[in-house]
């Protein structure tokens, strides 16, 4: 089996374990190519549907493209959207730096969603690659009461067997593509035809890497202006791919603390 | 703090702050030979389950030995653990050596030290290769140390671009845990993953537990330009069948010809993560693929010292052990041995809500309980003309085994043949098959070793059945001291397997000792008896217990008279 068969199939064989072992089960849909390519393998391992919701938490600040790019997949893939709201940026915790504290808004808005929905497991499409405490997460990761990643003390989780079993007020993240780089999701998107943003697209030599707020997302320089110059460009940058993401940025542990806190 | 590489990995603040790796970190890197996924474990023992949790996924590892501490118990308990985990590349880096003033003698003696653990362990060590490296100086990582100019080995980076991929899974026998059943539109498909061999539509395939056979109609695809006619290990499938069975999620589905083996009994090596210990007795989840079953421990046979990799008994298992157990289940599994199919041969137990162990499968000792054992393919079961009801009717009983189990002198022979007497004059059609009886003639050729036991019931189990189906209640008195062959004589007929304790203990069969056989035992003149030299296994769930030491023969006949009156009447 060539590599993205294999990593595609293991994505499917997590996508209907969490199917199977979780009740109230969605999906996570930042519009990103992350999250399009995980919808795209939902798709394939329910064999054309998508049998439960798909959660987009809309923080307003998105860019017009991506709300455009909702609609139209909405529709074409018939699914059973549901858009979340987030608080104002004044009711989040005010010792975060300035981009954190906006990134916030997203947790507390996923947190009311939850709550409002009571579901049990979230589908979420970070990777291992992305970031350093991504990099520690499970495949089936617990969380409290409270929403929070206990990342002192994680399950054991091997030979494909995951924390399926719960208590009562808490929930599952499941990550279905962790194992997967930037580049496979781009090598992939090509493979496969999966419809992507255009704002990845350099436009006047920038492009976005990594796609977020309009306000605390800042494109890199780049004259990648088609699926081939993209994969071309990763094989040789050496720029972080959430380089432009400015929460990451601010201060050692910023990011750590809002996944603490149930950041994706 | 002043920069460490360890923070290239230790993402957490937490991990930082104490200088310690708390979980499993990935990082991706390549070679002009190959991509990799680097996998850092933690090492210390608080976070086990941590390393655990890394190493499993690993094709190979790569084992880190401080120069100046050498070979100790952490590393020794991750080399076992690397070992139970099925991986059997291994490249051991000695690290720190600019510690040790780079010295070779160091070097040697930490080289032989190795050496000895991991071949008692029963790695092939010609192709482990040991590498003396300064990991913050990057001697021998990528670059050859100028400054171990004594060391003529390949670099760390060499070492690992000389690993090989792992064997195919390909030509394995087909082996497919169903994950679930789909009814999203017209088609019922059945979605799973394929761990070894491969499928081909038109195949006939049996899924056990079950037993049941489908033949394959259609290997379903989503956005395929053509509709695939086979697939194979490894690929995440649906398939439709041409029959409506009733599957179930953690059916295996495998080709008629090699299925995997059906036991309620089987070994497990195991690691133990949890915080309660493990105890005879106790109950888990046990999830195996897809499949998940109560398991009870049975029993503890040993503990495994990591250290000098010797034997202990226990009563129980601790925290980031390692022991043999026996575990028991109610119903059948489908499972193989670890030794034949990694994939299928292994399981982990769930407590509350937690994984807290993990373990490899050896049916050593044990039976596979599958129905039809048949060794030619020629023979095909002849269904009666006569059916079991109108035998019934005819009789005026039902036919049925009464197998009586106890120790030696417990009595079984004594009551066996007074209950048939009694049955005979009331009009019953029974007989009793007795230990020693049948050893003069169908089991003349076999003696008392656990094999020659094994099928010494087999042969009576199936002499049983034959009589019982032909109408006859018939009586067996054998010692049968393992459960699980008694359990495989009712999985050939579980309606009409009965089990009767006939319970009497250790001390009184001896003093009883009606064939003065403890005696000789004891003396040493006969290998392997039951209860002095070779174990009794009581039923856990016997039909009928019936106590000799509180109760007479009379009043023990009388229970067993009413219990086949009461069970064996023909109802209209």
């Amino acid at each position: 089996m060539e590599h993205l068969d294999i990593i595609e199939s293991q994505t499917i064989y997590i996508l209907r374990e969490a199917f199977n072992k979780i009740d109230k089960l969605a999906i996570l849909w930042s519009l990103g190519k992350d999250s399009n390519a995980l919808l795209w393998m939902v798709r394939k391992a329910f064999f054309g549907h998508v049998p439960f919701p798909v959660v987009h938490i809309d923080t307003g600040k998105k860019f017009p493209e991506m709300y455009k790019f909702r609609e139209r997949y909405t529709n074409d893939w018939q699914l059973d959207l549901k858009v979340g709201t987030c608080p104002p940026v004044e009711e989040m915790d005010p010792t975060l730096p300035p981009a954190a504290r906006s990134a916030a808004r997203k947790t507390a808005g996923l947190k009311a969603m939850i709550d409002r929905e009571g579901f049990a497991g979230l589908l979420v499409g970070i990777r291992r690659d992305e970031e350093g405490t991504r990099a520690k997460e499970r495949v089936f990761s617990p969380r409290g009461e409270q929403n929070t990643w206990n990342f002192r003390d994680q399950p054991p989780e091997f030979w494909d067997q995951f924390k399926t079993d719960f208590g009562p007020g808490t929930h599952l993240r499941v990550h279905p593509i962790l194992h997967w780089t930037e580049i496979d999701i781009w090598r992939y998107s090509k493979r496969e035809h999966i419809p992507i943003v255009d704002l990845y697209f350099s436009h006047n030599g920038r492009r976005y890497r990594s796609l977020g707020d309009q306000d605390i997302t800042f494109p890199v320089a780049s004259a990648a202006a088609t699926i081939d110059e993209v994969i071309d460009e990763l094989q040789h940058t050496k720029v972080a791919e959430r380089s432009g993401r400015a929460m990451d940025h601010e201060s050692e542990d910023a990011f750590e603390r809002l996944r603490a806190d149930g950041y994706m | 703090m002043p920069f460490e590489w360890a923070f290239l990995m230790d993402a957490l603040q937490a991990e930082r702050d104490q200088g310690i790796t708390i979980d499993v970190s990935h990082i991706h890197f390549r070679t002009p030979v190959r991509e990799y996924v680097l996998i850092d474990a933690p090492g210390h023992r608080e976070f086990l389950k941590n390393m655990v949790t890394g190493a499993a996924q690993a094709d190979a590892a790569v084992l880190v030995v401080d120069a100046r501490e050498g070979m100790q118990e952490q590393t020794k308990r991750h080399s076992y653990l690397l070992h139970l985990l099925g991986i059997r590349q291994v490249i051991v880096a000695i690290n720190k050596m600019d510690l040790v003033s780079l010295a070779q003698n160091r070097f040697q003696k930490l080289s032989k030290d190795v050496r000895h653990y991991l071949s008692e362990l029963g790695l092939d060590l010609q192709h482990t290769q040991i590498i003396p490296v300064s990991a913050r100086d990057g001697d021998n990582i990528v670059t050859r140390s100028i400054r171990m100019d004594w060391y003529e080995g390949p670099t760390l980076a060499e070492s690992l671009d000389g690993i090989q991929q792992p064997v195919s899974v390909l030509e394995m026998p087909l082996r497919f845990p169903v994950q679930d059943v789909y009814k999203f539109d017209e088609r019922r498909i059945v979605a799973g993953r394929i761990e070894t061999g491969q499928i081909r539509v038109g195949d006939t395939l049996m899924f056990s537990p079950s037993n049941k056979t489908a033949r394959v109609a259609s290997i379903e695809a989503w956005n395929a330009r053509i509709q695939p006619v086979a697939a194979r290990a490894g690929q995440s499938i649906g398939i439709t069948l041409d029959e409506q069975l009733f599957i179930e999620r953690g059916e295996v589905a495998s080709l008629v010809a090699n299925p995997p083996t059906l036991s309620n009994v089987f070994r497990g090596r195991l690691f133990w993560l949890g915080h309660a210990p493990l105890k005879v007795g106790n109950r888990y989840k046990m999830k195996l693929c897809t499949a998940e079953y109560t398991v009870e421990v049975q029993e503890i046979e040993r503990i495994i010292d990591v250290n000098d990799l010797g034997m202990r008994e226990s009563q129980e298992v601790e925290r980031n052990a390692v022991a043999e157990v026996v575990l028991r289940a109610r119903g059948l599994i489908a499972l193989d041995p670890f030794d034949y199919n990694m994939l299928t041969g292994r399981f982990v137990l769930v407590e509350d809500y937690d994984i807290v162990g993990g373990g490899l499968i050896s049916m050593e000792g044990y039976a596979d309980q599958r129905p039809t054992g048949i060794k030619s393919s020629n023979i095909f079961m002849v269904e009666h003309r006569v059916p079991e009801s109108d035998r019934w009717r005819m009789n005026g009983h039902r036919g049925g085994i009464l197998w009586m189990t106890g120790l030696s002198g417990a009595g079984k022979s004594t009551l066996a043949f007074s209950l048939e007497h009694y049955l005979f004059q009331r009009g019953y059609q029974v007989s009793v098959l007795d230990g020693d009886n049948v050893r003069h003639g169908l089991c003349s050729d076999l003696g008392f070793s656990p094999e020659d036991r094994v099928e010494n019931i087999r042969r009576v189990g199936h002499a049983a059945v034959l009589f019982a189906r032909a109408g006859f209640l018939v009586i067996t008195a054998f010692i049968s001291p393992y459960r699980a062959d008694r359990d495989r004589v009712r999985m050939l007929a579980p309606g009409l397997f009965h089990e009767i304790f006939i319970e009497a203990d250790l001390e009184t069969c001896e003093q009883r000792d009606p064939k003065g056989l403890y005696a000789k035992a004891r003396r040493g003149e006969i290998d392997e008896f039951t209860g002095v030299s070779a174990p009794y296994e009581p039923p856990k769930l016997a039909e009928l217990q019936v106590d000799t030491m509180a109760h007479s023969i009379e009043e023990c006949l009388a229970k067993l008279t009413d219990y086949v009156s009461r069970t064996f009447v023909v109802t209209k």
